[in-house]
């Protein structure tokens, strides 16, 4: 008996298609992405660990990490107010609102980087507001956040619009019923419902905040040690001709973008197991 | 049964019948005529997706609608407060910096924002970006499809891996993308001693450009066109084999139909990006004026130059491009549910 790895078919075309994509996928995605695994083992481990631990490169993790924590933090709220009232309100113009959700999608991320120092430039439409308060936005962290709050917003509105709207109402109704008044059957009944995803959302605007250079690189200063993103110091590695040290944050940032795709795959199965039960 | 039927689906309740054309919907209204659409897939993050609707007719006893929708809702002023909420937030963060991309590039003038477009150095930036989305978005639709074939329509081991493994380039950053291709072709890289002695130039050239927006742009008509060729199933193709037709002509006239719109909407943001992407290309790109220059990367270097007035000139064609993308990607989708919506009601 012969075992087949795939179950047969009449269609024609699996061996054409099959063999385009791989090949492909394996030039274009697999083997440059492997390129950088390997230069990263010829590196001496004691200089891949200097490389990596050096204290403006942790200051650089640092404040990635913190900023698109804090990022998606916000957005996670405020997105899932912005999904919840473009699913279950109606108001005039929300369609036109619900399209531009995804301009940070469509908008290049250097146009909304420079647009946003604009803003928050202490002469900016918003930043000349700020300054009495004492709030400096562009060049500092805060500048950064408010950057991936931009970039990250989509990822937590369209990860929750479609399970807000999947929500069934009786469940609501029963609530009601039972006695709950409206924070409660939100707090009780709906939150725990729709929770798995916004945690979705949260890891996916995280993620692509952890990436993300074009839209903070305008905004963010970029001083050594106080507003360098990891991104940055890559690139500036690289401009150095330290191909070695840029591949070993490189790795490290890698590493943990696959540490978060794994959560996020996670998460969507334990929504999905979540929203059966 | 017929009560819980009718307390989650309203519709049109007909005259003398008492029965209701079931859809999905939340506003629980009586006389609403709307066709209310159901997801019948959806993708892994963010990209919406074509509806179809059930259209079932049940029998209701008449429904006290507006209780019901009170008991699920919120007072007035919390909803005018999240809505207020919402406008703010989404004005502050999406409105206000398109609009300040505008009133930028006009600071100076009318005058001084077509010189700053009509810059030589501006013109082989738009040049070179068209040149790139000419080549990386047909190339990813192609291949999109071919996954997408591979994929949706054959089962075999490994396949979520596979799908995976085509997201990758989204879960990358882009500089990460471009460093990569340096490793490859750079000077110190692996293949950079070859290509120098050949005298073939890879980075901080055209094709480093395309490599870059080619890995970045890879997943996008994939993701869109993959869950489609799946929900749809392989029979219509299988009826069509049987009567005699060729793979091709099956793609032709029996896919090709189902996913076009899907194919679309992956082009669309496929070019979006194809044009907009700036931290990859920036790291294989090497910034040379009037060279090597996409739009973004001229607009990054304007501002470095201090000449705002100009970055932002460029900037707002490329702010330009976005709205253009948003407006065809919701007609893309309004085309859809409604064509959905109809085919459904017949």
């Amino acid at each position: 008996m012969r075992i087949s790895l795939r179950r047969r078919s009449v269609l024609p075309g699996f061996g054409l298609t099959m063999g385009l994509t791989l090949t492909y996928l394996s030039l274009i995605v697999l083997i440059p992405l492997a390129a950088l695994l390997l230069k990263s083992t010829t590196m001496e481990p004691s200089r891949f660990w200097q490389t990596v631990t050096d204290p403006r490169v942790l200051a650089s993790y640092r404040l990635s990490f913190t900023a698109s924590a804090v990022a998606a933090a916000v957005n996670a709220v405020f997105g899932f107010i912005v999904a919840w009232t473009l699913v279950r309100y109606t108001f005039p113009g929300k369609k036109l609102i619900d399209a531009m959700v995804d301009l940070p999608f469509a908008l290049p991320t250097a146009v909304s980087g420079i647009a946003l120092t604009a803003i928050y430039a202490p002469g900016g439409w918003l930043g000349r507001w700020l300054a009495p308060l004492g709030i400096e936005a562009a060049y500092t962290p805060i500048g950064i956040t408010i950057a991936l709050t931009l970039i990250g917003l989509p990822f937590v509105v369209r990860t929750l619009q479609p399970a807000l709207a999947d929500l069934d109402p009786e469940i609501e109704e029963a609530a009601a019923s039972l006695g709950a008044n409206r924070l409660q059957a939100f707090c009780r009944v709906i939150l725990p419902a729709v929770f798995p995803t916004l945690l979705t959302g949260f890891a996916l605007a995280f993620a692509r905040g952890l990436g993300e250079y074009g839209s903070v690189v305008f905004i963010a200063g970029n001083m050594p040690m106080k507003t360098e993103i990891a991104p940055l110091l890559i690139v500036t590695k690289l401009e150095q001709y330290d191909v070695a040290g840029a591949t070993a944050i490189a790795v490290v940032m890698l590493a943990a973008s696959f540490v978060l795709l794994l959560a996020i795959n996670g998460l969507q199965w334990w929504s999905a197991r979540h929203a059966t039960a | 049964m017929v009560e819980r039927a009718a307390r989650h689906c309203v519709g049109r309740r007909e005259k003398g019948t008492g029965s209701v054309a079931l859809k999905k919907p939340s506003d629980l209204q009586e006389g609403a005529t709307a066709t209310v659409p159901v997801p019948f897939f959806r993708t892994k993050t963010f990209h919406e997706i074509p509806m179809s609707t059930i259209p079932i007719t049940i029998h209701v006893p008449t429904v006290p609608a507006r209780r019901v929708t009170a008991m699920t809702t919120e007072p007035r002023w919390v909803r005018g407060l999240l809505i207020g909420t919402t406008l703010v937030f989404l004005g502050v963060f999406l409105f206000l910096p398109l609009a300040a991309v505008f009133a930028q590039a006009m600071g100076k003038g009318v005058a001084a924002y077509f010189h700053a477009l009509g810059d030589r150095d501006a013109l082989a930036a738009i040049r070179l970006t068209l040149v790139v989305a000419i080549i990386a978005v047909p190339a990813s639709a192609m291949v999109g499809l071919a996954a997408a074939w591979a994929i949706g329509k054959f089962q075999f081991v490994g396949r979520s891996l596979l799908i995976t493994i085509i997201d990758l380039p989204f879960t990358v950053s882009p500089v990460i993308a471009g460093l990569i291709f340096v490793l490859l072709f750079g000077r110190q890289g692996w293949l950079g001693p070859w290509l120098d002695a050949h005298g073939i130039h890879v980075i901080f050239a055209v094709p480093g450009i395309v490599l870059a927006t080619l890995f970045v742009t890879f997943p996008f008509v994939a993701r869109e066109v993959i869950p489609l060729m799946q929900a749809q199933g392989t029979e219509e193709e299988e009826a069509a084999r049987v009567l005699g037709a060729s793979g091709w002509q099956i793609f032709r006239r029996v896919t090709f139909p189902n996913v076009k719109w899907a194919l679309l909407y992956g082009v669309i943001l496929c070019n979006a990006r194809a044009m907009g992407e700036f931290g990859a290309v920036s790291v294989v790109s090497g910034h040379i004026r009037g060279c090597t220059n996409t739009m973004p990367l001229h607009v990054e270097i304007l501002y470095n130059d201090y000449e705002f007035a100009a970055a932002f000139a460029v900037a707002s064609l490329l702010a330009v491009l976005a709205l253009v993308t948003l407006v065809a990607k919701s007609l893309v989708k309004w085309h859809v549910s409604r064509q959905q919506a109809a085919g459904s009601r017949q």
